[in-house]
């Protein structure tokens, strides 16, 4: 009988521990595209890797909490976090006003322009509205970028792709006469045989913060208050303790974080 | 034989009371009711003036090139798929070879992905497209739809132009003949007529399927229907912006589903007693 509830006690003990252990071992699940390199991408053998991916990691490490990855397609990844397929996205999404009315945002924690790229034959000067007038343009639906050229070259043909390896393709394909998108994206890809067809046409001057918002922020569903504060405080370390510029200096000749904001 | 005769098959009488069964179909029946009463008063409760001014002239838009791409296709395919079902029946060897695999592989490949491949696939050939001259087709996003989903029906109504006629029973063919009949008119006087009563269901279906399959040109840059909810989608973040297309495809399906049943309706009279 003695041994018995000794057994059993110890049973719960350890069953008490475990269930300890496993609150402190909270995982997030990090939604993200994979169609966006260098920023995510998806290889061949499924890993998802890029500078989104090891910023979430490094994140989630600094936050001590496990954290897991799910690829999501662009158009759909507010939904998915609303629906509660995962906890926070963590995708380059730009912090824009009609965003933050459906998720919060965290503080940016990177910001590079946006900017076009035409043939390298071609015959356009710059990437003003008249320089484009009557021009075709591509960009993926669902972007900062979308909107911009959609509010900007009302003069041009504006075709929406699902998303920007689709964009470039038929840029090289020769249906378009320039695409816009994130100035690193589109230099990435000018440097891969893909994109021996094509240069970087200009980056539109001004950029309107109201179009493109202060930067690519982690969005996380509303008013998840104590996730989003968690998240800034984990960037603010990284960013101190020089995680931040090693994966930086991973991916980039130069510093993506921009200014301070 | 009088005794077998007076035995009259009938159906099984109605049940009464409340079988298990019939509460099982009450239940169902109302949880679809409260489904369907429930995107109701969801639309009726966000109902968003604001998002109707803002999109709705846009959807008109789409749903003009999706009536449009599905007409242009439906008729083209319909020219194509007669040599496909003559190609089919005939008894050489080549020409029933050539038919059957055009069928298989159009049949038995995902529109999306015959879509694509003509789309992205045929525009990575642009040098090669310019030198004869087609580029200008293959350029526009459109065309290449209608010339994908073209292809794609042919295959199907070939197989509905094949199936019908083969339908009418052989005597038919027999009997024109004895008459005097040339191969052309009986197919022409006799035989159609026949089939195409045959047909008519499955063509409705065909169009049917090519009006709802028509949403995947969205995603090669066609603003049909799907492509404005789309955009409409991703200016507003808001989920009614799909619910309202899927109501305007059921719309449409509903509207060709009692005009394919009125046509039938007319063209079998003579089978009615």
């Amino acid at each position: 009988m003695r041994i018995a509830l000794r057994i059993a006690l110890a049973a719960s003990a350890a069953l008490l521990t475990l269930g300890v252990a496993q609150a402190q071992e909270k995982t997030l699940r990090i939604g993200t595209e994979g169609a966006y390199p260098p920023f995510n991408n998806l290889t061949a053998d499924g890993q998802l890797v890029g500078f989104d991916i090891d910023i979430a990691k490094a994140l989630c490490d600094e936050m001590k909490v496990k954290c897991t990855f799910v690829a999501q397609d662009w158009d759909g990844i507010i939904p998915a976090l609303q629906a509660g397929k995962f906890d926070a996205i963590v995708a380059s999404m730009s912090i824009t006003p009609e965003r933050a009315e459906k998720v919060d945002f965290t503080h940016k924690y990177y910001n590079t322009p946006s900017a076009l790229a035409a043939p390298k034959d071609t015959t356009l000067k710059g990437v003003t509205k008249e320089d484009l007038a009557g021009k075709t343009v591509g960009v993926a639906t669902t972007t900062t970028h979308f909107n911009y050229a959609s509010k900007t070259y009302t003069d041009s043909t504006i075709k929406g792709y699902p998303s920007s390896p689709e964009e470039q393709a038929d840029l090289a394909n020769g249906r378009l006469d320039a695409i816009e998108d994130d100035i690193v994206v589109l230099s990435q890809w000018l440097d891969t045989p893909d994109g021996a067809c094509c240069k970087i046409l200009g980056t539109p001057n001004p950029q309107p913060v109201e179009i493109f918002g202060p930067g690519a922020g982690i969005a996380v569903r509303k008013g998840e208050t104590d996730l989003v504060n968690q998240f800034n405080a984990a960037i603010d370390a990284i960013r101190a303790n020089g995680k931040y510029k090693e994966i930086n200096d991973k991916y980039f000749k130069f510093d993506v974080y921009g200014g301070e904001s | 034989m009088s005794v077998t005769a007076a035995i009259v098959e009938r159906p099984p009488p109605q049940a009464r009371g409340w079988p298990r069964s019939r509460i099982i179909g009450y239940a169902l029946v109302s949880l679809w009711i409260a489904f369907g009463l429930g995107i109701v008063a969801y639309l009726v409760f966000a109902w968003n003036a604001e998002f109707f001014a803002k999109y709705a002239p846009a959807y008109l838009k789409g749903l003009e090139v999706t009536l449009s791409l599905v007409a242009i296709s439906m008729v083209l395919g319909a020219i194509l798929s007669v040599p496909v079902a003559y190609g089919r029946m005939s008894k050489n060897p080549v020409l029933s070879g050539l038919a059957y695999c055009y069928v298989y592989f159009f049949r038995g490949t995902p529109l999306l992905v015959q879509t694509f491949l003509v789309y992205y696939g045929l525009g990575s050939f642009r040098p090669e497209l310019q030198t004869i001259g087609l580029w200008w087709f293959f350029r526009e996003a459109f065309y290449c739809g209608v010339f994908a989903f073209a292809l794609n029906t042919a295959a199907y109504q070939a197989e509905i132009l094949r199936g019908a006629i083969e339908s009418v029973p052989r005597g038919q063919w027999e009997g024109a003949a004895s008459l005097g009949l040339h191969k052309l008119q009986t197919l022409r006087k006799i035989i159609l007529p026949q089939a195409l009563i045959v047909a008519l269901r499955p063509y409705g279906n065909e169009l049917i399927l090519m009006i709802k399959a028509s949403a995947i040109v969205a995603i090669i840059t066609v603003y049909d229907l799907m492509g404005q909810a789309k955009l409409a989608f991703a200016n507003s973040f808001d989920i009614q912006a799909y619910i309202w297309v899927a109501i305007v495809y059921l719309v449409m399906v509903e509207i060709l589903r009692h005009a394919i049943e009125w046509i039938e309706r007319r063209i079998t009279i003579h089978l009615k007693r």
